[in-house]
């Protein structure tokens, strides 16, 4: 990666950034992909869904926004570097919510030190480990498709 | 705090790697991440030794840990065993034979880590070596977490976080020889299949008992289901083949020469010293605990492996001594040296029970393999720091040039051919006499022929060194101290191995005890 691609490509000679219907509908798909996403990450504890399904969903609309406005764009949004270390936030995340339990008195991914009483504290670690899942996914998602592009 | 990392001991093995890997990737710019690696690979290692000294000092011969509290077993629906209940928690357990894992691949990684800087240097763009030590702690995290672990598929997910890791490290090899990328897509292709055997393998095993804990597992097979039960057969195939490669024993090890030649020094060090002992370690577990020698040894496959260990022996000797390129040479001894770790464990006596000087020989052997061969990928990879590159010819004159790493060379020579005063003689020593006595006159002839080809290709080596007329050209002088110190450490635990083994005597003493016993 010697050289950054130039960074406004005018829209003109980005295939699918021609089309006005398409850019449009870009446009006003993206906000509810990511709400979406948003949800099925934080209702992964009761419903069908999780990090990985709602990390890949909000991964999917930074790909739909690049595919359409170009990676150079896409890029400006979030740059290698961010999705680099997000990766390993998410992770790092994830276990500094296991480490809670491990510093509490219990042991590593023990749950019921997050919160006073065990139900609530449980769900409560779910609901963190599985934002955790979420970030790391959706960066990993994100560098994968960039890097296959960028190559 | 002191009480807390005690009763944590277990899970801080695998927690600190896995923490400090992903910190050295975003933290580790401007040259820190050598340090970071550096200071976690040795904390590491002071955390396995406590935890083998716990072991050791342990009544019941073991330490257990469970994560979270998921200590209420739940109902199970399962044909084979109405009534059945399974406890769903992952659960830690320590014993004697994972001690001595532990303290090997965490000890070789602290060690090659020592000397990685200046090599790494030469070998890694400067912007990648951040990312280059967090993969390795990463693959660090999986191997130990593959050799602690209680829990059959927390097994699994571990081997994947140590292969893709290992992948990743086998292709940065591509700034010095692009070779590294197809040989790490062969790794990836071959790896890739045999984790997917030893999935299947763990999925029928769940199938059958409904539990994923080793120790349930093994409880439930050998007492509860009947002995020729078909699932189990399968899974015990699948699990064999998949560790087998996962272990590179012959005839699958074709991924290995290629990876071990075309890595950056540092990961040939790293993977020749730890990532096919691991694979030889999920191999026993489950062929020695969780399947029952009773189960093993009465089926074909102990006289199988016993025929292959002895067919990697030959083919690797023969193919090594045909090499020009040294790591590749060391890379086709190792193929060789594994079938010395797979020999002991096959050796039957009368009675059926393994025999235990054969186990002791190979579970030394494991320890004399991994500091020997880590030993001369030092020495190999000081001559690429100096030459870049490590063909035979290279290596004329290196006797003056360099007589510090050609030192490092003959002395882990003599250990691989198995001289006395080093460690290679201890463990051929013990399989020798295991051998004799179960009878097995063949394998004794096996292994010396192995030892004379050894000679052979030690001598290819050393050879050129010592005769050799240096080229003309810019004379080349000794490596810098910090490269070659790995290797000098190593030499000296080898000699000290070979003269009296201390507290490693005591870890493996127990762990063929727990082999030969037939289960903890």
């Amino acid at each position: 990666m010697s050289e950054q691609p130039p960074l406004q490509e005018p829209l003109e000679r980005l295939p699918l950034a021609k089309q006005p219907v398409l850019r449009q509908v870009t446009k006003i798909l993206i906000p509810f992909v990511i709400v979406f996403g948003l949800y099925v990450i934080t209702h992964g504890d009761y419903g069908p869904g999780g990090g990985f399904q709602g990390g890949v969903i909000l991964a999917a609309a930074y790909i739909l926004f690049a595919l359409v406005y170009g990676v150079a764009r896409a890029r400006r949004v979030i740059p290698r570097k961010a999705t680099d270390v997000l990766a390993a936030v998410g992770v790092l995340f994830y276990g500094a919510v296991g480490l809670v339990g491990l510093f509490g008195g219990g042991t590593f991914l023990d749950y019921d030190f997050l919160g006073t009483d065990p139900a609530s504290a449980q769900a409560l670690g779910m609901f963190l480990v599985e934002l955790g899942v979420g970030l790391t996914v959706a960066s990993v998602m994100v560098t994968v498709f960039t890097e296959m592009v960028e190559a | 705090m002191t009480a807390g990392v005690l009763r944590n001991l277990p899970a801080l093995v695998v927690i600190v790697p896995l923490f400090m890997g992903l910190v050295t990737a975003i933290l580790g710019r401007q040259g820190r991440a050598h340090w970071l690696a550096l200071a976690t690979a040795w904390v590491t290692f002071g955390l396995t030794g406590l935890l083998a000294y716990e072991v050791l000092q342990s009544p019941l011969g073991f330490v257990t840990y469970t994560f979270g509290p998921w200590a209420d077993a739940v109902p199970l629906n399962l044909a084979a065993r109405p009534g059945a209940v399974a406890t769903p928690g992952i659960e830690y357990r320590v014993d004697h034979l994972n001690a001595l894992f532990l303290v090997i691949v965490a000890g070789m990684t602290a060690i090659v880590i020592l000397g990685a800087r200046l090599s790494l240097k030469k070998e890694i763009p400067e912007d990648r070596r951040h990312v280059f030590y967090g993969v390795l702690l990463l693959c660090l995290t999986g191997l130990l977490g593959i050799t602690i672990t209680g829990d059959a598929f927390n097994l699994y997910v571990l081997l994947e976080i140590s292969s893709l890791t290992a992948y990743a490290l086998v292709a940065m090899g591509k700034s010095r020889d692009k070779r590294a990328l197809t040989a790490s897509f062969h790794y990836l292709l071959l790896g890739t299949v045999g984790a997917s055997l030893i999935l299947i393998g763990i999925g029928y095993l769940f199938m059958v008992t409904g539990t994923l804990n080793m120790t349930e597992m093994a409880r439930i097979l050998q007492e509860e289901i009947p002995r020729r039960n078909k699932t189990v057969s399968t899974a015990f195939a699948l699990l064999l083949a998949g560790f087998g490669l996962k272990a590179a024993l012959f005839p699958l090890h074709a991924w290995l020469p290629n990876a071990y030649t075309y890595s950056p020094s540092v990961v040939s060090t790293f993977l020749a010293s730890t990532a096919t002992k691991v694979g030889l370690y999920a191999g026993l577990r489950f062929y020695f605990t969780i399947f029952g020698a009773d189960y093993t040894i009465s089926t074909f496959a102990n006289e199988a492996l016993l025929f292959l260990a002895c067919a990697a022996i030959l083919h690797g000797s023969v193919m090594a001594i045909q090499q020009t390129n040294v790591k590749r040479l060391l890379a086709y001894s190792s193929v060789a040296q594994i079938g010395y770790l797979v020999i002991g464990f096959c050796l039957v006596d009368a009675s059926g029970h393994p025999i235990e000087s054969g186990v002791t020989g190979s579970l030394l052997h494991v320890a004399n393999h991994a500091v020997v061969k880590g030993a001369l990928f030092v020495a190999a990879g000081a001559v690429v720091y100096r030459c870049g590159a490590v063909h035979l010819d290279d290596l004329r004159g290196l006797a003056r040039k360099m007589p510090l790493t050609f030192t490092a060379f003959a002395v882990g020579g003599l250990s691989l051919i198995g001289v006395p005063l080093t460690g290679g003689f201890i463990s051929k020593w013990h399989i020798v006499s295991g051998a004799i006595e179960g009878g097995y006159y063949p394998v004794v002839a096996v292994i010396l022929i192995g030892s004379l080809l050894a000679v052979v290709y030690v001598l290819r080596m050393i050879e050129p060194m010592v005769f050799g007329k240096p080229e003309e050209g810019p004379q080349v002088g000794e490596a810098p101290p910090s490269v070659i110190l790995p290797a000098w450490i190593l030499i000296g635990i080898s000699i000290y191995f070979g003269v009296n083994g201390g507290a490693l005597r005591e870890l493996v003493e127990g762990a063929a005890k727990t082999i030969a016993g037939g289960g903890s």
